[in-house]
């Protein structure tokens, strides 16, 4: 009988190995608290930098899986051992699962902007979220202000809930320049004589095909570029948002109304408290689950039978997360065979 | 003015919405490349002006993005047009006539 695998999260990384394991002969099961499959992917319109639809991605990563595949949505894990070779999890609906090995791609949750106070998040009629512009491009919206007008000045903001020792995470999210950059040339996209400006700090465009973006929203969109932290925001009785930044590469402070702001919301780390506990799993001062070896191990845990995959290790691209969900898969596959 | 024995500090603040980028719109339309520009300062790295003043190339295109005309004006006359920084520019900024078109700009502008 072949042997069986339990994942944790149906978000790319869940979905990806499922569709591997599959093909490698395991038998798997799917455990989903939400009532979907797809994650993240759910709420995103188009993905940098192809800017390729998030559905299609979806798409794929569904016909991928193998109809004896159980997906077991709306259902949150109770209990969860490791018994000698075998593991053994109860869900709330009381049903059991046990398994040989046990794959944990819970994801990562989105910075609640509410906690950056001073940013306005829910306090000022015309502060949004990066992900809240991401469901207005997704239901084909139009971006309008809190007033129904077309916006004209449009700021986006970056490392909002990231590198802020304040609120806790220090590390940098990775994903929310190139979002910013992607979200500041479909904004021009859609309303052409908008004028969009990054406030950033740093550009973080490592990734193949990102400094190209960046180039794009200069050179063809005229996307203006101003290095300097968001400081202060305070709502004009319009409805307007007033910003103060010091652009740092002048060395001068500046203020201007903004008719819209985007929050680039960070990655912080998923609920794994469960998982920490039972399993004896390990987090960093991030918060994330921590593999058992940066270089060799990075989709192994240190527990025996438990693996990782995708942003619940750190924040990281559905790239990425791909890539890890089929070494997870392989490396499944090699412990399983001994 | 009976003197108080001090004196009011200018404000250095750049106010965006009072600032008139009609200068910045007249010599991207002479000069598209400027939209190419990434603040490297490698321009200002190698430009003997900035050398001996506090003149940047660098720093001048971002003033005239952000409206701030006057200090451009002051600026853009430290140049020698010696055209190295246009040399050093990774990006490719067409800066020799980037700078001319500055000059011509404030000409027609005239803001002298
Ligand atoms: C604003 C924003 C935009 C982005 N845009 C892009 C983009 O354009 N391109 C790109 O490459 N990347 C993008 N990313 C990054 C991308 O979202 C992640 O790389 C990807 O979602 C990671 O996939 P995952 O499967 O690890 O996690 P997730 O997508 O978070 O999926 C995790 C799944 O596990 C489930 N789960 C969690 N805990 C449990 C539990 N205890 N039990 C059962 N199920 C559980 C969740 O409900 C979810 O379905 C973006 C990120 C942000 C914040
Ligand atoms: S990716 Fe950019 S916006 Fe996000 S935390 Fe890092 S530096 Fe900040
Ligand atoms: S052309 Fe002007 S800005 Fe360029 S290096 Fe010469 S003096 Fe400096
Ligand atoms: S070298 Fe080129 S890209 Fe760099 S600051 Fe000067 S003009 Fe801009």
């Amino acid at each position: 009988m072949s042997k069986k695998v339990l994942i944790i999260g149906a978000g790319v990384a869940g979905l990806e190995a499922s569709g591997v394991l599959s093909k490698l002969g395991y038998n798997v099961t799917i455990v989903e608290e939400s009532d979907r499959i797809g994650g993240k992917l759910n709420r995103w319109s188009h993905l940098f930098p192809s800017r390729r639809p998030a559905s299609e991605v979806l798409e794929h990563l569904q016909l991928n899986l193998d109809p004896n595949t159980v997906i077991i949505t709306n259902s949150k894990i109770t209990d969860i051992a490791v018994k000698d070779t075998s593991i053994e999890a109860s869900l709330n609906t009381g049903k059991h699962i046990d398994a040989d090995a046990v794959l944990i791609s819970t994801g990562f949750e989105l910075f609640d902007a509410k906690k950056k106070e001073e940013y306005g998040y829910q306090i000022y009629e015309n502060v949004i979220t990066s992900a809240d512009l991401e469901k207005i491009f997704k239901e084909g919206k139009e971006l309008t202000t809190s007033k129904g007008k077309a916006p004209k000045r449009i700021g986006i903001i970056h490392c909002v809930g990231s590198r802020d020792e304040k609120v806790g995470n220090t590390y940098c999210s990775k994903v929310c320049c190139v979002t910013g950059v992607k979200q500041a040339i479909e904004i021009k996209e859609h309303l052409s004589s908008c004028e969009v400006f990054n406030f950033y700090m740093d550009l973080r465009m490592y990734d193949r095909h990102f400094e190209d973006l960046y180039q794009e929203a200069q050179v063809k969109h005229h996307v203006q570029f101003i290095r300097g932290r968001l400081s202060e925001a305070f709502e004009n009785p319009d409805g307007t948002v007033m910003v103060k930044v010091e652009d740092t590469l002048l060395g001068k402070p500046m203020k201007m109304n903004l008719d819209l702001v985007v929050l680039l919301v960070g990655m912080t780390a998923g609920n794994n408290s469960l998982f920490k506990k039972q399993l004896r799993l390990e987090t960093g001062t991030d918060k994330f689950l921590v593999p058992a070896d940066e270089h060799f191990k990075s989709v192994s845990s240190k527990q025996k039978g438990v693996f990782f995959a995708g942003a619940c290790t750190g924040p990281k691209t559905i790239e990425n997360t791909i890539t890890e969900a089929r070494a997870a898969a392989l490396e499944i596959a090699g412990y399983l065979k001994n | 003015m009976p003197d108080f024995g001090y004196k009011i500090s200018k404000d250095r603040q750049i106010n965006f919405d009072e600032n008139s980028k009609n200068l910045f719109a007249e010599v991207a339309m002479r000069e598209p490349s400027v939209y190419r520009c990434i603040s490297c300062g490698t321009c200002a790295a190698t430009c003997s002006a900035a050398q001996f003043t506090s003149y940047s190339l660098r720093k001048m295109i971002l003033l005239l993005k952000r409206g701030e005309d006057k200090e451009v004006i002051t600026s853009v006359s430290r140049c020698m047009l010696c055209g190295k920084c246009q040399l050093a520019c990774p990006m490719g900024v067409n800066t020799r006539n980037l700078i001319l078109s500055i000059q011509n700009a404030i000409k027609k502008l005239s803001h002298v």
